[in-house]
């Protein structure tokens, strides 16, 4: 078996030692950082990811091989960057103000870095401000909103508000989700998507990021 | 003989309350609540106040095992007694505060509005199966900041049985205070007479919020009951075993009852919950699961053995639409809860995680709920020994049809429910329309809708409780609600 398709099942495997291990091998014997990643890493989550979503695997084994990618992109992060590959995006993501609830946001937020995304979490009971400024410090392509309560939902209005006022609306996607939310109500608003869970989340991002 | 169920046994109770009392005591509780973090230095915890973090006592936590009530009564609008929240007695109450409304036929939720929240409190004065009203959902054309207020005033203002409710921000109870007040004339009648409960969250793994804790306090500031409604998610906020869940939510809980006792002394608590299996292929808290619902009758158990009352999220379903999955998970849980003595269950009419009310679903679970409740009534010996006369009357009249023993007890010892249940043969079935479950359900909606009285509380504090809510409107920025009472 050659050595991408080891690092690509240990990573399936959860087993970040031996995922580390076989990327250090891998820059070893020469291999390119692009296709160590593409080829070892990323084909790995997209299995893990497909059997997921079959109920094959269970979402603890996909934030374990998520864990396990970790121990290899750090290695081939700053690689990449010296070779000018984009690790993936960068996502600003948080609970609306008013609203407690940070359970399904946090959820969203592990299965996007587990997809090799950067994400700032800015937490719950968010103010609208935040979430712009937040966005323009740290160069995000997208801000992800999420509400558990009818009352709160509402302030995702705001943000996309605010986000136009700054001349960020179009140029940044606005993604929300949470129980009260729908796509028709993120159509009403002004966002960009609706995504029902962190597997959609992750699609839908990738989709943006072009990485899909 | 009351059937009962039972999970743990005396043993293991005694492990996980010692297991929680010491989580409480050494990794402590995070408390986002200046005020309450005071109160329990107060009495003797120790505070890292950079951590938000209270390191409770063996002391606070029996005081307030202490003091906290063995049971207590809920009175309607009009001050009669309607609730008793006591022993192993179970009421049923409707699900609280769901995001959507489910219409007959509709293959989609949609948002509610004050319109469908009138229908619904009027259809809870018709389900004698259910003891209390809850504030069941959200209406969506009013400002946000009375959504929650206005459920209750709107609850008052048509059905007289007491509300299981509670407040989205610490400001909203101070309204939904006064609307009480109202109703009860006095601050002191209030305490001694409750109108409602609060449900009051802690958030998992063993802390509380800001709001929720202030909402603890406030409340039993006016003898208000509390149920704290601990959500261990197992597998995902909390250990995946069962005993792990029942730890974490034993310690949420104990935390909730301090707060309440070391504010006032005696204020009636329910030892409540919402706990859930994390369902780890979805990404969602099924509160059908079966072990969902082994967790909330062992937690009731636990709750017994400390001596206090229960609530818990039970007999509700995830399906989406009123169908045999909505049957099946509310039934099993509104059997256990009662098999297992939950005093409150919170649930009818719930579909969809809590999200989701349906008023002909609310029809179906009254039924479900009143054979429950016929069920603990158990099986006890009427007029039956000796038993011969009675086979002697049968031989001779050739049935017991109007047998003065049949007319006697008939009435207790069958249980016979409404008309959404279909117990016609099949021709008559046919005949009668062939109706599904959903159309005789929703013939009940509307037949009891209809039937519907006014509540009698005295004009003078049905106007009073309008100003309240019209004031509370100007500030919110409407002039006008869409429905006064
Ligand atoms: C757990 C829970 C809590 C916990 C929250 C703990 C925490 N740290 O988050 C606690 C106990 C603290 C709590 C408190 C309250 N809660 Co609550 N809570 C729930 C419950 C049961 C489950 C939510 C959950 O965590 N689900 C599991 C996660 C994984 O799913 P999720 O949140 O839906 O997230 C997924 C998707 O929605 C999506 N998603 C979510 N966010 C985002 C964001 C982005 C960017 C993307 C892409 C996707 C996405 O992906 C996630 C992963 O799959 C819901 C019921 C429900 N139907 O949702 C009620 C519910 C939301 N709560 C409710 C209420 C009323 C409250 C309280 C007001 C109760 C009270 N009086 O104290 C307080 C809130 C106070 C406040 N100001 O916020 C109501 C809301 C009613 C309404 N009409 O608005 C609900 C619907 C229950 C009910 N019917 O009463 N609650």
């Amino acid at each position: 078996m050659d050595l991408l398709t080891r690092l690509s099942e240990s990573l399936q495997g959860g087993d970040a030692d031996q995922v580390a291990e076989l990327t250090r091998q891998a820059l070893a014997a020469g291999l390119a950082p692009k296709p160590i990643l593409d080829q070892g890493l990323i084909a790995g989550m997209t299995v893990v990811g497909d059997r997921f979503k079959a109920h094959e695997i269970f979402l603890p084994d996909v934030l374990l091989a998520a864990k396990a990618m970790y121990a290899g992109l750090d290695l081939l992060r700053p690689l990449l960057a010296k070779a000018g590959v984009a690790t993936g995006g960068r996502v600003v993501i948080g609970t609306v103000r008013g609203d407690l609830h940070d359970i399904g946001k946090n959820l969203v937020a592990i299965m996007l870095r587990g997809a090799g995304l950067e994400v700032i979490d800015l937490g719950k009971d968010v103010a609208p401000e935040r979430f712009v400024a937040a966005a323009q410090e740290h160069g995000a392509q997208v801000i992800g909103m999420s509400a558990l309560l009818t009352t709160t939902m509402p302030v995702m209005r705001q943000v996309v508000d605010l986000c136009r006022e700054r001349g960020l609306y179009g140029k940044v996607k606005l993604i929300v989700g949470g129980a009260p939310l729908s796509a028709e109500y993120a159509r009403e608003i002004g966002a960009d998507a609706y995504c029902f869970d962190g597997v959609n989340a992750v699609d839908v991002v990738k989709r943006y990021l072009g990485t899909a | 003989m009351r059937p009962t169920v039972h999970l743990l046994s005396e043993e293991l109770i005694e492990r996980i309350v010692a297991e929680a009392r010491d989580l409480l005591c050494t990794l402590g509780v995070e408390i986002h609540n200046p005020g309450v973090l005071e109160l329990l230095h107060g009495h003797g915890a120790r505070i890292d106040a950079a951590a938000q973090r209270a390191f409770f006592t063996p002391d606070i936590i029996d005081r307030s095992l202490e003091s906290a009530p063995h049971g207590f009564k809920l009175y309607d609008s009009l001050g009669q007694e309607a609730v008793d929240l006591s022993g192993d007695r179970t009421n049923y109450t409707p699900g609280s505060a769901a995001i959507t409304i489910l219409d007959h036929g509709a293959d989609r939720s949609r948002r509610p509005a004050a319109a469908d929240y009138v229908r619904y409190a009027k259809l809870m004065c018709g389900l004698p199966n259910l003891a209390s009203q809850s504030t069941a959902f959200i209406p969506q054309d009013v400002p946000e900041k009375i959504q929650d207020s206005y459920r209750l005033y709107l609850s008052l203002g048509f059905c007289e049985k007491p509300v299981v409710t509670g407040c989205f921000t610490v400001e909203a109870f101070e309204l939904m205070k006064d609307l009480q007040l109202a109703v009860r004339g006095s601050a002191e009648a209030l305490a001694a007479r409750p109108l409602t409960i609060f449900s009051c969250c802690p958030t998992a793994p063993i802390k509380w919020s800001d709001v929720t804790s202030q909402n603890v306090v406030d409340c039993a500031r006016f003898g208000i009951p509390v149920e704290y409604i601990s959500m261990p998610l197992s597998g995902f906020m909390a250990p995946v075993t069962m005993v792990g869940s029942l730890i974490q939510h034993t310690a949420e809980t104990l935390s909730g009852v301090a707060i309440s006792q070391l504010t006032r002394p005696g204020t009636p608590v329910l030892y409540g919950g919402s706990p859930a299996v994390f369902d780890v292929r979805y990404e969602t808290t099924p509160m059908g699961d079966i072990g969902t619902m082994m967790i909330d009758c062992a937690y009731n158990e636990i709750g017994k053995s400390l001596g206090l009352p229960t609530q818990a999220y039970i007999g509700l379903s995830d399906a989406k639409l009123l169908d045999a999955q909505a049957g099946f998970e509310s039934a099993a849980g509104a059997l256990l809860a009662a098999l297992s003595g939950i005093n409150n269950c919170s649930g009818s009419g719930m579909l969809d995680f809590e999200s989701c009310f349906s008023l002909e679903k609310l029809v179906l679970d009254n039924e479900i709920c009143g054979s429950a409740l016929h069920l603990l009534r158990g099986i006890t010996p009427k007029e039956d020994f000796p038993a011969r006369a009675r086979f002697e009357e049968m031989l001779a009249e050739g049935h017991l049809l109007i047998s003065a023993h049949t007319r006697r007890h008939l009435r207790q010892e069958h249980y016979l429910p409404g008309p959404v249940i279909d117990r016609a043969n099949k021709s008559r079935w046919a005949e009668e329309g062939g109706k599904t479950l959903g159309e005789r359900a929703r013939a009940e909606v509307e037949r009891l809708v209809a039937a519907h009285r006014p509540v009698r509380l005295d004009s003078g504090v049905k106007q009073q409780l309008t100003r309240l809510m019209n004031a509370a409107a100007l500030r919110a920025g409407i002039d006008r609600l869409p429905v006064s009472i």
